[in-house]
């Protein structure tokens, strides 16, 4: 029956974002009988009525209720936001007892009580805190409306130790000197932070920590911890990480800092098994506090809060028309097995020879190599990264994964070390299949999963007991996470299921007629795997496949008479490589490419010269450009012929979309934002959105962002802006973040970019916008024969005003524009624009003083 | 409308009282000296800072235009204040007292300027402590002085035109074509900071548009900034005045440290000579030819339901005509 030690207080005035209205005190009696003064924050509802939902936040150790303020100041009106402090924490009482978690959880039960909080409730946590309001949350599911957590954890995943930061606070010693004694670890927590968290708000974070006395909890918070299994926390602990896996009908969404030294990735990953329905968004460079770190976490709170409120049918799937079910990914491939297991399938060149490997050798393959990955420990749902470079190799990976049920992760090397490094960490892999290079680097760097060496797949293959195939996996079954490298920020996986996959396979062979008799000669790297899927023999040129300016007219010539070619996939940087190289071509080898019936070229916009190019190179094949992205291809596409008679317009064209594929445009506003509904209208500027069967399954951990992508239930927002002209041909203007908005409306820039270009002396251009949004001026950036760099001179002034069809405020001459590395040819505009704000700002001038 | 202005000789004032004529206002001058304006303009001769002098020329007036200041890079603080801030409170003291209903207080995008790079900025309020030099910091108390005025009945707002030039201009666009005629003109650093210019009969035409619309409910009591909307790169500005004036485009470069440095002593000598001439280069003109100025105008041609008429290439080509004529 000890009394308190020191009572609780209100907060001091002034603390940054803490609204003083907010703060109250409550007392409740303990599980001992004893009277204890709580602070907590509290919203309060507007007007009378009782409240329509509650939002209970719990903090961790050693922060306090002021880390949720900006989760009451966004708060609804008809919204209940209780943030507490626990008792011996923050502002609350010091009670001069140890409180242990079972205890913790029975005195927030209490505390909701008193609070008179009886209504539906959706629980709020971080770090360990996290275990006290899931215990709350378990105990009243009467109550419970949704579940939400940030960077907390609930268990220690076996085989791995416990966070090493953790195991040194725990280490007794260390303990109170770092907790108690010392304010270390409450400094230590904000210190984290990247960006680093502006002064007073660091101030705010420690100030209910001043002095040993009031730290005293900080430390035994720790020491709760059950790291060990007699710890007397250990039996409430367990059952709470048991418990949750009966929450399969509560939503729950997990909000993850990725850089946190405590709380990393895998303990996202164990609370995932449990809780497999659960939303994830992890923001990329966030750390411990990702509620600070990530300023865009408490509007994605409130936004799945709200959707929550709305009901499971304002979510239910609105996709497009109902498709049946496309055959598994590998049918084809063991049908040609069957009916042509003696002719090729893949081929590529090897130490300068070519290999060729049959339909019935590749079949085999993929049934020892699955069979034999299954015992190694890769089981259905596994996430596998394949470091493989293009490639029988690679091919017969992907399909053995496929055909155990296993989803394949798959990066591209444009990422660079780290991003590849943060894709496969956040995608959670449990295997890496990779080339020894490849390997060596994921030993460095320390990925997580097991590793497989592609120099052991043949004893692999031979473990496998032949005929031991499981069923084929189903149509909603995981296929693949794709990393490509955006233009800006870091890469977003994008899921397919066995379904999409499908669908896009079963899209090409109807739209490009595709038979048995056709073969591909695979040149850009997404494609060149579905080869077999569609059933047609592919040859891999003598190529750096992430390089495509290193193909060469004549290897590629030789790839085609190597099978025959009839189909070329390529990107337009590889196109210009062919072209500019083909003077070497030998009468045979430029013969050879009769073969082919029809050109793709993919990935970029190509120009008219490129295409025209590959159309007097291959006199047979037709020349077609798609036009699509990660997330949906193709789109649409279009001829040479059609672009040539469609003569210059605002944009590039691309056609009309496909069959079964849906474009519409939602107009952008003044601030460049795409607010317009989905609209059909002619010539209206505004973002393309798409609804297709094949579009992506969703954004991998990226709840926020995959809900921004589909606003419109079923629908693609692309990113991309353009316009439908009268015959609802598709025309694109560039991405949406490019888009200047001048006070005359917004204006696309590829449209300007290629009248610039057309201009004599002038190589390249890129349309960028200066000034605050709304009331920006257009600058025109042109790279000239000249090479000389600052203001352009009058002369190419006014031919450039006199071409643009936009008011244009500058122009000026660089000698290069910054490309984007993995197409070799999408100007970074975004880097421009910022390059010309400066430019154009002038000396600031107060600061040469 | 029977309407006063205040300083009608200069550039803008000229401009503005043809304008106001040509729309059928009955027009009085209040100026130091004959101005020749043809008839039916009224004028009165004398200082803004006598009140006998500004009541007599206010008499009968619906309407003022305070233009009339004490516009220069050099001089003694007291003077600025003496002209800018009491000739102001005198002209707004004598224009209530005479009932007058509208008043437009003709200001400038320096009164809340801190020498910072201003991009697409909208007309933030005027701040004498943060403005540059004794022009600046006497218009901003000048013009918080005016819009504190304003009240039910008495209508006042300001309006800001950024670098107002034409045909007869002898200050900015004169001293550049007279330096260019000379094969002096020079850039500081490489010339490509964005400012944003205002062609006199735009100007006028949006000081005419003010009166109208300066008892509007969202108009009154505020600070307009007007410009042409068509920001462009010093260096473009320069070249295409010199040409006009049939000079020699700039091509030597000035570091802007050194522009700076050299315009401040410049600025400090001229002071102590005590002459009345404008120096060549101060810090000021340095920064302005170094650093960004350009405006968010959406606001004000909503609020002035008014869009600049001539264009600045069809501005250019009437100062190249009137170079040509001998102007």
């Amino acid at each position: 029956m000890t009394p308190g030690i020191e009572p609780a207080v209100l907060p001091p005035a002034g603390l940054p974002g803490l609204d003083p209205a907010w703060s109250r005190l409550v007392s409740t009696r303990d599980a001992d009988g004893v009277l204890r003064t709580w602070h907590v924050l509290d919203t309060g509802v507007t007007g009378t009525e009782d409240p329509a939902l509650t939002l209970v936040c719990v903090h961790g150790n050693p922060t306090w209720s002021y880390l949720w303020r900006r989760v009451l100041a966004a708060a609804p009106g008809d919204v209940r936001v209780v943030a507490v402090d626990h008792l011996d924490m923050g502002f609350s009482e010091r009670t001069g007892t140890v409180r242990r978690l079972a205890q913790r959880i029975d005195d927030l039960a209490r505390l909701t009580d008193a609070l008179g909080i009886t209504g539906p409730v959706v629980t709020v946590a971080h770090d360990w805190g996290g275990p006290i309001s899931l215990g709350w949350a378990l105990a009243h599911r009467d109550q419970l409306r949704g579940v939400v957590l940030l960077n907390t954890a609930v268990h220690q995943p076996e085989g791995s130790p416990a966070p090493a930061a953790i195991r040194l606070a725990r280490s007794s010693p260390l303990l109170r000197l770092n907790t108690v004694s010392t304010p270390t670890f409450v400094r230590a927590t904000t210190a984290l932070s990247r960006p680093a968290l502006p002064r007073g708000v660091v101030k705010a974070f420690a100030a209910p920590y001043a002095g040993a006395a009031r730290r005293e909890a900080v430390g035994t918070f720790v020491a709760d911890i059950p790291l060990e299994p007699e710890h007397p926390s250990a039996g409430t602990l367990d059952a709470i990480a048991e418990g949750v896996r009966d929450l399969g009908e509560v939503p729950v969404l997990l909000l993850w800092g990725p850089g946190d030294p405590v709380f990393s990735d895998r303990y996202l990953v164990d609370l995932l098994d449990r809780m497999p329905h659960a939303d994830v968004h992890r923001y990329e460079g966030a750390r411990h506090l990702v509620s600070e770190d990530a300023p865009a976490l408490v509007d994605d709170l409130w936004t799945w809060v709200a959707d929550l409120r709305r009901g499971p049918s304002a979510l239910a799937e609105a996709g497009p028309a109902a498709v049946s079910e496309p055959e598994p990914l590998c049918s084809a491939l063991e049908r040609r097995a069957a009916t042509t297991p003696d002719l090729v399938a893949v081929a590529e060149m090897v130490d300068g020879r070519w290999r060729e490997v049959t339909w019935g050798t590749l079949a085999g393959r993929v049934d020892a190599l699955g069979s034999g990955l299954r015992a190694r420990g890769v089981r259905r749902g596994d996430r596998v990264a394949v470091l493989i470079t293009p490639g029988a190799d690679l091919i017969a990976v992907i399909y053995a994964c496929w055909r155990i049920g296993a989803s394949v992760v798959v990066t591209d090397a444009g990422l660079g070390v780290r991003g590849i490094h943060r894709a496969l960490r956040g995608a959670g892999v449990r295997h890496i299949i990779g080339i020894p290079k490849a390997m060596a680097l994921v030993r460095v760097l320390g990925l997580p999963g097991r590793r497989i060496a592609t120099t052991e797949l043949a004893g692999i293959a031979r473990i496998g007991a032949p005929g031991h195939v499981p069923a084929p996996p189903a149509p909603g079954d995981e296929a693949v996470v794709v990393f490509t490298s955006g233009s800006t920020g870091p890469a977003k996986g994008v899921v397919y299921r066995h379904r999409q996959v499908g669908r896009t396979r079963d899209l090409l062979r109807a739209h490009y007629a595709i038979t048995d008799a056709d073969s591909l000669v695979a040149a850009f790297a997404p494609w060149a795997v579905l080869g077999p899927a569609l059933g047609i023999a592919s040859v891999l040129p003598d190529m750096d496949v992430t390089s495509p300016r290193t193909l060469k007219a004549a290897a590629l010539a030789d790839a085609v008479a190597t099978v025959h070619g009839t189909l070329l996939w390529a990107s337009p940087a590889a196109f210009g490589s062919v072209l500019s190289s083909a003077g070497d071509l030998t009468d045979t080898q430029r013969a050879a490419f009769g073969s082919l019936r029809l050109v793709l070229g993919a990935g970029a916009p190509v120009s008219a010269a490129l295409l025209h190019g590959m159309a007097r190179l291959c006199p047979s094949a037709q020349v077609r450009t798609p036009y699509g992205m990660t997330e949906a291809l193709p789109v649409t596409d279009v001829t040479i012929d059609e672009i040539v008679a469609a003569g210059p317009g605002d944009g590039v064209l691309v056609g009309r979309p496909l069959p079964g594929v849906e474009v519409r445009i939602s107009a952008v506003d003044d601030t460049g934002a795409a607010s317009g509904g989905l609209s059909d209208d002619s010539d209206v500027l505004g973002e393309i959105v798409v609804r297709a069967a094949h579009t992506k399954d969703h954004y991998d951990r990226l709840w926020a962002t995959e809900r921004a992508s589909t606003r419109e239930p079923g629908w693609h927002r692309t990113g991309d802006v353009g316009h439908l002209d009268v015959t609802g041909r598709l025309w694109i203007g560039g991405r949406l973040a490019h888009v200047v908005t001048t006070s005359a409306g917004p204006i696309a820039p590829v449209g300007v970019e290629q009248r610039v270009e057309g201009l004599a002396g002038v190589r390249s251009a890129a349309c960028v916008g200066v000034g605050p949004a709304g009331t920006q001026q257009v600058v025109v950036i042109v790279v000239t024969d000249r090479h000389v760099e600052g203001p352009a001179d009058l002369e190419l002034l006014d031919r450039v005003r006199a071409c643009a069809r936009v008011p244009v405020a500058a122009v000026i001459e660089r000698r290069e524009l910054p490309v984007d590395i993995r197409h070799n040819s999408k100007v970074d505009r975004s880097a421009l624009a910022v390059w010309a704000d400066e430019l154009l700002a002038g000396r600031h001038g107060s600061e040469s003083r | 409308m029977k309407v006063l202005v205040t300083g009608g000789r200069g550039l803008l004032g000229g401009a503005v009282v043809a304008e106001l004529t040509r729309r059928g206002h009955r027009v009085t001058v209040l100026q130091r000296s004959p101005a020749g304006h043809p008839e039916p303009v009224l004028e009165v001769l004398g200082e803004i800072t006598d009140t006998g002098t500004v009541a007599r020329a206010v008499d009968g007036c619906h309407a003022v235009v305070h233009l009339a200041a004490k516009v220069s890079m050099v001089g003694e603080a007291a003077d600025f204040e003496h002209v800018n801030v009491g000739g102001t409170a005198t002209v707004l003291s004598a224009a209530r007292d005479a009932g007058v209903q509208r008043f437009v207080q003709v200001s400038s995008p320096s009164v809340a300027h801190a020498g910072r790079p201003l991009v697409g900025a909208s007309a933030e309020p005027a701040d004498p402590r943060s403005a540059r030099g004794n022009y600046a910091r006497t218009k901003a108390q000048a013009e918080l002085l005016a819009l504190a005025a304003d009240t039910e009945g008495f209508s006042v707002m300001a309006v800001r035109p950024h670098l107002v030039w034409g045909p007869g201009d002898t200050q900015l666009i004169g001293r550049i074509a007279e330096r260019a005629r000379r094969g002096r003109l020079v850039l500081v650093d490489d010339g490509a900071a964005l400012i944003d210019t205002t062609y006199v009969d735009n100007a006028a035409d949006a000081i005419a548009q003010a009166l109208d619309h300066c008892a509007d409910g969202d108009v009154h009591g505020r600070p307009f900034v007007v410009s042409n909307g068509e920001p462009r790169t010093v260096v473009e500005i320069l070249t295409r005045v010199a040409l006009a004036a049939g000079g020699s485009p700039p091509t030597r470069h000035v570091p802007y440290p050194l522009a700076w440095a050299a315009g401040a002593v410049v600025e400090r000598a001229w002071e102590r000579s005590g002459r009345a001439e404008e120096p060549a280069l101060t810090a000021f003109i340095a920064e302005q030819l170094a650093t960004a100025h350009w405006f968010d105008q959406r606001e004000t041609r909503r609020a002035l339901h008014w869009q600049p008429a001539i264009g600045l290439d069809e501005g250019f080509r009437r100062l190249a005509a009137a170079w040509r004529a001998g102007g």
